[in-house]
Parts: structure tokens; C-alpha cells; sequence
């Protein structure tokens, strides 16, 4: 009894020096938080240069069904983003992205469960749930490979670029579907979102590895999980708006 | 007296707080099935934009409420995340103003 009580003064005077935690929240969690709307900015800007150029270009007048890809005007997302892994030329819109969004909110929810485990000091549950989470990760990666190879490569048809000529795909500078912007912004948004679920998963292995060989438990709790974590959730916090932005409207 | 300090004790499942967590996932799968459902069925109009953005924050409210834990946190450290958003709501008004002014002077709308 009289050593446990020791271990909570002791963390107390490491946390903020001074003996007291501020908002009552540790100082590494509270940075997160602070690192994390810094974060939310940038996203923030990226989208809503998205909403201005979008907002700058005609929009497609007409029924969805009568849509063909043009410079002229803004793509229907619908109708550019409607494949599905080894189903050649399906229009099948939203069915791959709706995948991808189920796959990013259920590794959040195991990456909720092993915080949850780690403040029961339960080593072993805290185990399963980040290799869940990290596996979970991989798997948005794999999908996020095959949605640009898909963008990047074109469909059989191609488009007709401002100067008659057939494109197929895309790069940063002109595409198939629509104004050169649309396929930049496309690169540029879910890139940078990509990047960042790129190295959750290599923060999410490394806190993975340290409960694994036992550093976390010698350390005596289990905060780094509730801070990676915290950081998993804002991955896909950012995906939950791209996905609106982005696919649905 | 060292050795029991370092000494985890698990504490056992508190099963209320599973299901809560389980019941927050449930919220979000219907939320997203909804947004696919009105995909499908509403043609494109301001309207179905707003209640995609709607949809969209209740989302967002759960994950950081109930995921981030950020509704258990205290009233400082919420609105002290929350508060700054408001200059995203300006840049949103203010960029999108812009975009429209840029579409008027190239196609003289």
C-alpha cells in the first residue's frame, strides 16, 4: 500500500515539475492534442482549397448518366472514382472508398480497445489490439495503392484533353477526368492523409514492439498507447471529411 | 518494496464500458450507411450537400467525444481544442467566396 502511494507522487512530480497537472491531462497528451489542431489546420486548408477550385470551375450540367470527362467542367466524383479490385470496367461508385472507410473506423475501434486494455495494465489484450490496429492500417495502405494505381493508369477509354488529343490516367499536370487541378488536388489530399496513415502505423509498431518486449509494463503504464492512439483517431477523424469532400460531394 | 511496485495487477473488463464502445462503432457504420443510402437516392442539390456536412460533424463529433475521449476531458482542455476551429469556419466563408469571385471574372457570370 505505503509503495504504491510512493509510485503517484513520484509521477505527479515528473509530469509538470511543479507537482500539479494542468487540465488535468499529462503533458505528453496535452502536446498531442496541441500537435494534432495544428494538424487539423492543414487538412483544413487542403480542403477548402479543394471547395475554391472546385468553386472557380463549371460545374456538370446535366443528368449523371448523360456525364462524359471533360476540361470544360468539374467530374462527378461518382463517376470517376467507381472501380473495384479485379472487377475490370464496373461502375460501381462509392463501393471501394465505402470499403476503405469501413476498414479505417474498425481500426480505430481496435485501436480503442487496446488504450482501453492498457489502462487495465492488461499486456497481453493491449498486444492483439495494436497488431489488430496496425494490420488494419496496412490494409487502408494496400487499398489506397490500388485507388491510385487505378486514377494514375486511366480507364480503357481514356479523355480528350483541351486540344483534342486522348489521355489516358493522370499525373500532376493533366488528366483524363477532368481540369489538370481536379487530379493534383486528388494526389495532394489523399497523399498527404496516406502519409499520415503511413506513419501511424510505423508510431503504432513501434509502441507495438515496446509493450511487446515488456517496456511499457517495466515503465508502469501504459500512456503512450492513449497518445498514439490519440493520433490514430485523428487519421481517421481527417478521413471521415475527405471522404465527404472529396467522394460524396 | 521495490519488487511490489513494479508489480502489474490486471484490472478486470468492465463490460459497460465495451459496449459503450462497441455501441459508438454501431453510430458511426449506421451514420455512414445513411450517407451511402442518400448517395443513391437524392440528386445532386444544395440540400443533399448540407446534410452530407451534417452527417459528416455527428461523425466527427463521436470520434473525438467518445474515441479521442475529448467529451470526458476537462471543460478547459475542451474548448481550448475546440475554440481555435472557429478560424477553419473563416477560411471556409472566405475561400469560398473567393472561389466564386474567380469564377465570375473568368466566365463573366
Amino acid at each position: 500500500m505505503a509503495g504504491s502511494a510512493v509510485v503517484v507522487e513520484e509521477d505527479n512530480e515528473k509530469l509538470w515539475q511543479g507537482g500539479t497537472a494542468p487540465m488535468k491531462a499529462s503533458y505528453g497528451k496535452l502536446m498531442m492534442w496541441f500537435f494534432l489542431l495544428s494538424d487539423a489546420f492543414t487538412f483544413s486548408s487542403l480542403l477548402v482549397a479543394y471547395g475554391l477550385i472546385r468553386y472557380s470551375h463549371p460545374a456538370f450540367e446535366g443528368d449523371a448518366e448523360n456525364f462524359v470527362f471533360s476540361q470544360e467542367y468539374w467530374p462527378i466524383p461518382d463517376m470517376v472514382f467507381n472501380g473495384f479490385p479485379l472487377m475490370h470496367g464496373v461502375h460501381w461508385p462509392l463501393v471501394f472508398v465505402g470499403l476503405m472507410t469501413f476498414i479505417l473506423i474498425m481500426s480505430s475501434v481496435t485501436m480503442v480497445l487496446a488504450v482501453e486494455a492498457g489502462q487495465r495494465n492488461d499486456r497481453k489484450a493491449v498486444e492483439k489490439w495494436m497488431l489488430w490496429t496496425i494490420v488494419g492500417g496496412l490494409t487502408f495502405l494496400g487499398c489506397q495503392a490500388w485507388e491510385w494505381t487505378h486514377f494514375i493508369v486511366g480507364t480503357d477509354g481514356g479523355g480528350s484533353l483541351l486540344d483534342g488529343s486522348i489521355f489516358y490516367g493522370a499525373n500532376l499536370s493533366m488528366n483524363q477526368y477532368g481540369p489538370p487541378n481536379f487530379a493534383a488536388l486528388f494526389f495532394f489530399i489523399t497523399g498527404f492523409h496516406g502519409f499520415h496513415v503511413f506513419s501511424g502505423v510505423v508510431i503504432n509498431f513501434i509502441i507495438f514492439y515496446q509493450t511487446v518486449v515488456g517496456k511499457l509494463e517495466q515503465r508502469g503504464h501504459y500512456e503512450m498507447v492513449e497518445k498514439v492512439g490519440l493520433y490514430w483517431h485523428f487519421v481517421d477523424l481527417v478521413w471521415v471529411f475527405v471522404f465527404t469532400f472529396f467522394y460524396l460531394i | 518494496m521495490e519488487q511490489e511496485t513494479k508489480e502489474q495487477v490486471i484490472i478486470p473488463v468492465d463490460k459497460a464500458k465495451i459496449k459503450h464502445i462497441w455501441m459508438v462503432t454501431l453510430y458511426l457504420f449506421l451514420i455512414t450507411a445513411g450517407e451511402f443510402a442518400i448517395a443513391f437516392t437524392l440528386d445532386a442539390s444544395p440540400i443533399k450537400t448540407v446534410i452530407f456536412i451534417l452527417m459528416t460533424i455527428v461523425k466527427a463529433y463521436y470520434i473525438m467525444s467518445e474515441f479521442m475521449h475529448l467529451g470526458h476531458e476537462t471543460k478547459g482542455l475542451k474548448w481550448s481544442i475546440v475554440a481555435p476551429l472557429v478560424f477553419v469556419a473563416w477560411l471556409i466563408g472566405a475561400l469560398l467566396i473567393q472561389g466564386d469571385a474567380i469564377y465570375s471574372a473568368i466566365y463573366g457570370v
